[in-house]
């Protein structure tokens, strides 16, 4: 099927299989391996990206549902040479080790922010319970994002 | 620049292309040409394989070949650590099951094609016959002569039998003569490592040049490079192993699996680049466990409290064929470590490794010795509450008392260093210790159910002096190397031999550089996961690599120093004894301003053209560090919790670790480790369990079944540190990374009986899910009972 997707500003079309992932779409069709794959049944939220501003698991998306929206990957969150105050705040804080769950943690962070930009400790701890992180034991995480939102992230 | 940087948290330099997305982990690799693997693998835990029937995958689209055992010309997957004085077995491990299936996951065939759906596709097409065995899953009931038998040539499925004791007869009487003797048979269950990344490799064959490439998620790319070329037959020095990215391992990622030689044999086979990726799912089947130890344990003790003896006899699972390290895990890594931080006269270990139809069981997190101070600190609260003394002060009685200089305990190692009292102190001090006892009677009052745990550990880590690594069967040696190279420009690459994987030694180990020579961090480089471009070295487990490959750079750093030091007295003409070096300046004592740089002398000792008498040209040393002992951190921790009486919910309340691993190079990323170690050990306690069944089905095989912890699931750690230098090693620095959940399992689960005892519960099988907890409760005979 031909899907139309705008990742990052730039606008896609491609021909994909009905059962692709968006998660595989962005990962083997365009390139774009900073989402990562932490399991098979959408527990792990290292896939997550922004569709239409929102916070997605993109492995719960075919690429054929995001036809015609626009998506937001850890590549794109950052301005140029310029960090995402929560990508900043994660570096920061050290809030992330091997950093293989940090490009979903940052984007769930940022969403969780948008929706409550002053959260208390354990509001930040609610909103990120659908990210698995192995190293961190999320303390550090969750500085980051207490840091990224009293810096206004 | 000054020495100011050791100690400084600075931020992490490898963390700009990881929170951007731009880092390459193994998977993100694609090469041009590239085919994708699926690896087959048996649905059931025991079978023979009648048949294999290919043919309508051969017709599945994409599909470039199919394999099974018979195409296949490699080497069995060997163990590596083979236990002395064991009686050790070591069946093939085949990497493809020839006609015989021993666990879910078991590899029987391999598909390749243009694409991974493709390759998926395909092998869901694969038919295998089997012929289902009855399957042995539990490690104790495995030894039993009616037990299903995995090998025709391990009788009752015992891999080994080894033991250490400091003297049987002298136990035997010790326990003999005791006042009290406590015992417990303790459940360490089976744990899934679960680190974020699931396994990788890929593998590239240059015909050409009959060379090799391998890009795989290891921990160990000079082990990997070893072993690999045991298994293929390609020469070590054809064979380059790189480790990109690694996202986690806890261990996991340490053993060679028969996988990475599976898609080494396809590239090779097929002539072109080759990648496999595991899901989850098939990390949970084919990644190695952790624990699933049966234990049976006493503690011998004086009425006043003092400890005599302990001892124990541990059926450790295997699995269904010895993993790398397997062996070594529950005997040398747990048998040595019962003295824990204790001054304990008389031990004695025996542990049976047993094969089951399981996974293979190998090195995770902390591995032998989060189950050695589990039994020791469980055994210790028995004991206190026995005696009626309180938990802190019968472990004060038996600490062993402050040491800087070499403290030999019963099982024969010889502990570098401590002040267990002084850790256990702060951490008193900084719970409120008092208080928080006096809360509890409160709040049982109330007929709230509140639990203090309190754990004192020493482990033993930074692995090793290789002599001893020999003496205990490990095949390799435990030794690190560096190479520290300045350029022209005074710009520095340190090659090292660990390879690091979130733990951020790109960070601390140029701090040490920077600290040790003067040069700013930006300038320094840490060269990593690249068997051809580092020197040799055996990889990044054990809290190794801080303490053993760490000394490698810092001596390395020296001798670079001391280099531009007879260069700079050469160029300003006076001895060597009286050139001082400070903030990256080498002058000539009271005289200040006449001084070169540290950058000048990596020119002119580059370029070469006025060096002293039988000096080499170029800025660069190489140093192999051979530790000459292990080092043993130490602390001591607290949980507090409270159990829900109606619904049996455990709330971790507060969680107070102090540590001491020596100095602290960046003590932001020390604290990031105990968090995060303290956080995976709590999941053991409370969350975590891998369950098979009878017929040896893996219940928990997804992340839906198998619960980590969350962001949600607990509180801040609150962390503090004392700080007792080793005393055999060149900065003194000991290692962090398994401190926190080689502490943190028991000190949760002492405190939530601690919380339960007045109702008369005094165990409850890990992990300690409501259900458990209010089961243990509803079935306890004590006073304090739920409310009706």
């Amino acid at each position: 099927m031909k899907v139309s997707i705008t990742v990052n500003g730039t606008r896609y079309e491609r021909e994909v299989e009905p059962r692709v992932l968006l998660v595989h779409f962005l990962r083997e069709e365009l390139g774009l391996t900073g989402t990562n794959i932490g399991c098979d049944t959408s527990q792990c939220g290292a896939c997550t990206v922004h569709m239409e501003g929102r916070p997605l698991k993109s492995c719960t998306c075919l690429a054929v549902q995001a036809d015609g929206r626009q998506v937001t990957t850890i590549e794109g969150l950052a301005k140029g040479e310029q960090l995402h105050p929560m990508q900043d705040a994660f570096w920061e804080k050290h809030g992330l080790q091997c950093g293989y769950c940090t490009p979903g943690m940052i984007m769930s962070a940022v969403a969780l922010l948008e929706e409550n930009p002053e959260p208390t400790e354990e509001q930040v701890r609610h909103g990120l319970e659908g990210n698995l992180c192995r190293c961190t034991g999320y303390q550090k995480i969750v500085e980051a994002v207490l840091h990224a939102s009293r810096s206004g992230g | 620049m000054s020495t100011r940087i050791f100690g400084s948290g600075i931020r992490r330099r490898e963390d700009p292309r990881l929170i951007t997305g731009e880092a390459r982990y193994t998977d993100d690799i694609s090469l041009s040409g590239m085919l994708h693997l699926a690896i087959v693998r048996s649905p059931l835990a025991h079978a023979r394989i009648k048949a294999i029937r290919t043919e309508a995958a051969r017709e599945s689209e994409g599909v470039t070949g199919i394999y099974t055992a018979q195409d296949l010309d490699l080497n069995p997957i060997p163990c590596a650590w083979l236990l002395p004085d064991s009686d050790l077995k070591t069946p093939d491990h085949p990497p493809l099951a020839r006609d015989r299936v021993r666990y879910v996951g078991d590899a029987v065939a391999l598909v390749v094609a243009i694409n991974r759906s493709a390759a998926q596709d395909a092998a869901d097409l694969v038919e295998v016959d089997y012929e289902p065995l009855e399957a042995a899953v539990n490690p104790e009931t495995a030894t039993q002569p009616s037990a299903p038998q995995l090998f025709d040539d391990v009788p009752n499925n015992i891999a080994f039998r080894w033991v250490v004791s400091s003297g049987d007869e002298a136990l035997e009487k010790a326990f003999g003569e005791a006042d009290i003797v406590v015992q417990e048979r303790i459940i360490q269950q089976r744990l899934l490592p679960t680190a974020m990344e699931p396994r990788s490799a890929v593998a590239q064959w240059n015909s050409a040049a009959r060379e090799l490439t391998v890009w795989c998620t290891s921990q160990n790319p000079h082990i990997h490079r070893h072993i690999l070329s045991a298994v293929t037959g390609v020469p070590d020095h054809k064979l380059r192993v790189i480790a990109p990215e690694v996202g986690g391992g806890f261990g996991s990622k340490i053993p060679v699996y028969p996988d990475e030689a599976l898609v080494s044999w396809a590239s090779m086979k097929t002539g072109r680049p080759v990648k496999w990726t595991e899901t989850r799912s098939e990390n949970y089947q084919a990644t190695i466990h952790g624990r699933d130890h049966v234990e049976y344990v006493e503690l011998a003790a004086r009425r006043d409290g003092r400890v005599v003896g302990i001892r124990g006899k541990v059926f450790a699972a295997m699995g269904a064929y010895l993993s790398t390290a397997g062996p070594g895990i529950p005997t040398i890594l747990h048998g040595l470590m019962y003295s824990g931080a204790y001054d304990i006269p008389h031990i004695r270990c025996e542990s049976i490794g047993v094969f089951t139809n399981t996974t293979p069981v190998d090195a995770y997190r902390g591995a032998g010795r989060p189950e050695a101070i589990f039994l020791v600190e469980r055994l210790m609260d028995k004991l206190a509450h026995q005696a009626e003394i309180d938990p802190v002060e019968v472990r004060r009685l038996n600490l062993i008392p402050p040491f800087r200089d070499g403290h030999e305990v019963a099982t024969g190692l010889t502990y570098d260093s401590g002040d267990y009292g002084a850790a256990l102190d702060k951490a008193l001090q900084k719970a409120g210790y008092g208080r928080l006892r006096a809360q509890q009677r409160d709040a049982a009052k109330q007929g709230r159910l509140i639990g203090i745990g309190v754990t004192c550990y020493a482990e033993i880590c930074g692995l090793g002096p290789s002599q001893v690594a020999g003496a205990i069967g490990f095949q390799g040696g435990l030794w690190e190397s560096a190479i520290v190279r300045v350029s022209a420009t005074g710009k520095v690459q340190v090659m090292i031999g660990a390879s690091p994987h979130g733990q951020g030694e790109e960070t601390t180990f140029a701090q040490i550089v920077s600290s040790e020579i003067g040069l700013p961090v930006e300038d320094i480089e840490i060269v990593h996961g690249d068997t051809d471009r580092t020197p040799m070295g055996w990889g990044t487990y054990g809290s190794r690599t801080t303490p053993v490959s760490g000394a490698a750079v810092t001596l390395a750093t020296r001798k670079v120093k001391e280099k531009a030091r007879r260069l700079a007295s050469h160029l300003l003409e006076a001895a060597a004894e009286d050139i001082e070096y400070e903030d990256g300046r080498f002058f000539v004592r009271g005289s200040p301003d006449r001084f070169k740089t540290i950058q000048e002398m990596a020119l002119m000792a580059t370029v070469g053209w006025d060096l002293p008498e039988g000096m080499d040209p170029g800025l660069e040393a190489s140093q192999f560090y051979d530790p000459p002992n292990f080092v043993y951190p130490f602390g001591a921790h607290i949980a507090v919790v409270e159990v829900d009486r109606e619904t049996g919910a455990v709330a971790l309340e507060r969680y107070i670790a102090v540590d001491d691993c020596g100095p602290h190079i960046n003590p932001v990323i020390v604290e990031g480790q105990i968090q995060g170690g303290v956080v995976q050990g709590v999941g053991q306690a409370l969350l975590e369990g891998c369950v098979y069944d009878e017929q040896g089905q893996l219940i928990t095989g997804t992340l839906l079944d198998y619960a980590i912890p969350r962001a949600d699931s607990v509180p801040t750690i609150e962390l503090d540190s004392t700080i007792t230098p080793s005393p055999h090693h060149p900065i003194g620095v000991k290692g962090v990374g398994e401190t926190g959940t080689i502490a943190s399992t028991i000190t949760v689960y002492n405190a939530v009986i601690d919380a339960l005892r007045p109702m008369g519960v005094h165990q409850i099988e890990m992990p300690l899910t409501p259900p458990r907890v209010w089961k243990a409760m509803q079935s306890a005979s004590g006073t304090g009972g739920p409310t009706s």
